[in-house]
């Protein structure tokens, strides 16, 4: 028999791919089907974010991050609020403390949705992403009701909350939560003990625990790994201490792992949604109340002199921040997350940088994808949920 | 655990490490390590009990120009197993802005460094990959820079260089050719 | 156009009948690259359904699709790419910008963003927004396919 003639293929998985959730570019090497080489290249979504945010004041960087992460954008305005907080010094008001939970874990809810939408129709589950997306829109009518603004609502301010809850949120969120694990349940229906779903998931992309932990990987892919970190339990923040939820885990380390603990995770964000919505006081404060850094209501500011020149003072030049560094980890949708905010007592920033927990599983995608099949990548692609806005800043 | 004590035992794990303590107003505790001393320390850090810290969330730099020294690496390091959290800075002149990669310790550190390369012309002696990260492979300077400017006036590059000479391109068909 | 009453035959233009093919079969290549692209799978999900108005497939290839909906912020590694799949796209071809960084460089004006993809592709629809509504980008669909009616086939 003629011997066949075998070499290996390099092809380019270029940045725009249907599947690679942004523009990520993986040059692989394949011999026939297997995977031997992965070399990903990042970098066609860099923005410039963080230079751009040192020639803003400290409230007009809030949009600018929200930008970054834009799956959890809610979540990481709100890291960067904390971040700045710390380094003012202020003290939250309990309320507001409770609307962010709420908020955050909303955002959590939402950008899982939007995972478990794409990766099920990347699987090749393309009803998942009309069921996972509808979803959605329920919760993007809640931030349109919060601040006009389906994605980006930059509700988030430093000091606590662009301006009170609307009338009527309390009874949306709890026509939400009470519909939406009835939906969840729908979705595991389609995937959970779904004989293709399983083969095309389990033991594909594996990594283990230690791997994960010495690649810096945290969040859902580090959880379905074995580790149980996760900084709501470990750097309680917000509250989170007082609230009632678990953390889901598991040990397999494969793409179906996490996706099992991503959807435990949303069922958990509903019971601590559910928690924080009883405890947020029906009438109360929305912001701190130091006359530098919120603006006074409107009403105020029509009528009196002094809540006019606060109003004037606080949109021409902004509030100062003492000069210093703080970090505050919040965990958010994909892990850990932060900012690191450099000030230098001025009004602007020094130095901002975002603590992109993508950046890693991007890096680590190497380590999960060589020795699979071709198919696997986009699996395993989907199960890191990468954001390439996280990942290039 | 206490700051002090967390120093006392990276003093007992490396000794004549010069770890200074700064004041730090968040959770993390902020040392100052020597730049010549990085990799021990990091090591002693990871290695030691006590320390644990096996987990590196983040590698970034800030620069301070026009003040000296120049640049300060910030290390922030988490410690699952104790609950705790570390900020390990260094501090690295203009003209010498240069340290040991950390990249057998923490294998994470490798795009983290390849980053703050890209962005601050630090370079990390060892590093296996070298390269840039975020920007474009044949970028000029390194934009997070305070010098350098926010916005600049070029025209975008709608079309990637050739990677290939002519004579590469030739030689491949020819070798595609004598194959078949 | 000419209805006869008792033969079932419709009569028109070969001018007319192309433009009412091109312009109702809309074929998306994916270019989403950042936020604008989460909208624009809002769009084509079931609440605002894009399939209505004809784009039915968001084509993988660029090979097999009329329009570019660049959808996201362009960052200058990546303009050779855009560059790249324009080129690769068969005519008739049409280009959306969605959104502010898209059509003018957006909120992010520095080294890094190419302030606008018209440097790079010639666009036909600007959709602002950051990232725009469902709806306005499905306005703007709809301009691209007023602007496609009146064009001329020579």
């Amino acid at each position: 028999m003629p011997e066949i003639r075998t070499e290996v293929m390099t092809v380019n998985m270029g940045p725009q791919h249907p599947s690679t959730h942004g523009v990520l570019r993986l040059v692989l090497e394949l011999d026939g089907e297997t995977v031997l080489s992965a070399a990903p290249t990042i970098g066609y979504l860099h923005t410039g974010i963080e230079k751009t945010a040192e020639q803003k004041k400290w409230q007009q960087v809030i949009p600018l991050v929200e930008r970054m992460d834009y799956l959890s954008a809610q979540s990481n305005s709100m890291a960067f609020c904390m971040s700045v907080e710390k380094l003012l010094g202020l003290e939250i008001p309990e309320r507001v403390r409770w609307i962010r939970v709420l908020i955050a874990e909303l955002q959590r809810i939402n950008s899982h949705l939007v995972w478990l939408g794409t990766h099920g129709m990347e699987v090749g589950a393309v009803s998942v992403m009309l069921y996972c997306f509808r979803e959605r829109e329920l919760l993007l009518n809640l931030n349109e009701m919060l601040a006009g603004f389906r994605l980006f609502p930059s509700y988030m301010r430093v000091g606590g909350l662009r301006e009170d809850l609307p009338r009527g949120f309390h009874a949306a969120v709890r026509a939400f939560l009470d519909a939406f694990p009835a939906k969840l349940d729908e979705y595991e229906d389609l995937l959970t003990r779904n004989t293709i779903y399983l083969q095309r998931t389990q033991g594909v992309g594996v990594i283990s625990h230690a791997d994960a932990i010495a690649y810096g990987l945290v969040g859902p892919i580090a959880r379905a790994a074995g580790s149980d970190y996760d900084v709501r339990k470990y750097f309680p923040y917000l509250g989170y201490d007082q609230l009632d939820f678990a953390v889901p885990t598991r040990t397999t380390g494969d793409v179906y792992g996490r996706y099992q603990v991503r959807v435990a995770e949303m069922r958990e964000s509903v019971k601590l949604c559910r928690q924080a919505l009883e405890r947020i006081a029906p009438i109360g404060d929305y912001a701190v109340a130091d006359p530098r850094i919120t603006p006074p209501p409107k009403d105020r500011v029509y009528t009196e002199m002094e809540a006019l020149i606060q109003h004037f003072l606080i949109y021409s030049q902004g509030f100062t921040v003492p000069a210093g560094e703080a970090y505050v980890p919040v965990e958010g949708p994909r892990g850990e997350q932060g900012f690191s905010v450099v000030s230098d007592g001025t009004n602007r920033p020094w130095r901002i940088k975002s603590r992109a927990p993508s950046l890693l599983a991007c890096q680590a995608l190497e380590r999960m994808i060589v020795g699979g099949l071709i198919a696997d990548v986009i699996a395993v692609i989907g199960s890191i949920d990468v954001v390439m806005g996280d990942v290039d800043r | 655990m206490d700051a002090d004590v967390l120093i006392a035992a990276l003093q007992h794990a490396v000794p004549g490490a010069h770890v200074e303590r700064a004041s730090s107003i968040d959770l993390q505790t902020t040392v100052y390590v020597a730049k010549d001393e990085v990799e021990p320390v990091a090591r002693a850090l990871r290695d030691v009990p006590e320390l644990g810290f096996a987990l590196l969330a983040e590698l970034t730099a800030v620069d301070y120009w026009p003040k000296a020294p120049r640049y300060e690496l910030v290390y922030l390091l988490v410690s699952i197993a104790n609950r705790q959290r570390l900020r390990m800075k260094v501090q690295l002149p203009d003209d010498a802005a240069r340290v040991a990669t950390v990249t057998g310790i923490w294998p994470g550190a490798n795009w983290l460094e390849r980053e703050v390369w890209d962005l601050f012309g630090i370079a990390f002696d060892g590093h296996p990959d070298p390269r840039r990260l975020l920007m474009p492979e044949d970028w000029e300077g390194h934009p997070l820079r305070k010098d350098y400017p926010v916005q600049i006036h070029m025209t975008p590059r709608a079309s990637e260089a050739l990677q290939v000479t002519a004579e590469e391109f030739r030689a491949n068909v020819e070798r595609d050719r004598r194959l078949r | 156009m000419g209805l006869e009453t008792d033969i079932p035959v419709l009569t028109t233009s070969v001018e007319k009948m192309v433009q009412w093919a091109r312009r109702s079969s809309i074929w998306p290549v994916t270019f989403g690259l950042a936020c604008c692209a989460i909208e624009m799978m809002a769009m084509s999900c079931s609440r605002y359904d894009i399939a209505r108005f004809g784009a039915e497939v968001f084509r993988g290839s660029p090979r097999q699709s009329d329009l570019m909906i660049v959808a996201g912020r362009l960052s200058r590694k990546m303009a050779p790419a855009l560059r790249r799949i324009y080129d690769q796209m068969p005519e008739p071809k049409w280009v959306i910008s969605m959104g502010a960084c898209a059509s003018i460089g957006g909120v992010f004006d520095n080294y890094a963003l190419v302030q606008g993809v018209d440097q790079i592709v010639p666009v036909d629809v600007y959709v602002p927004g950051c990232p725009p509504r469902p709806e306005s980008l499905i306005y703007g669909i709809v301009q691209l396919q007023r602007k496609i009616a009146e064009q001329k086939l020579t």
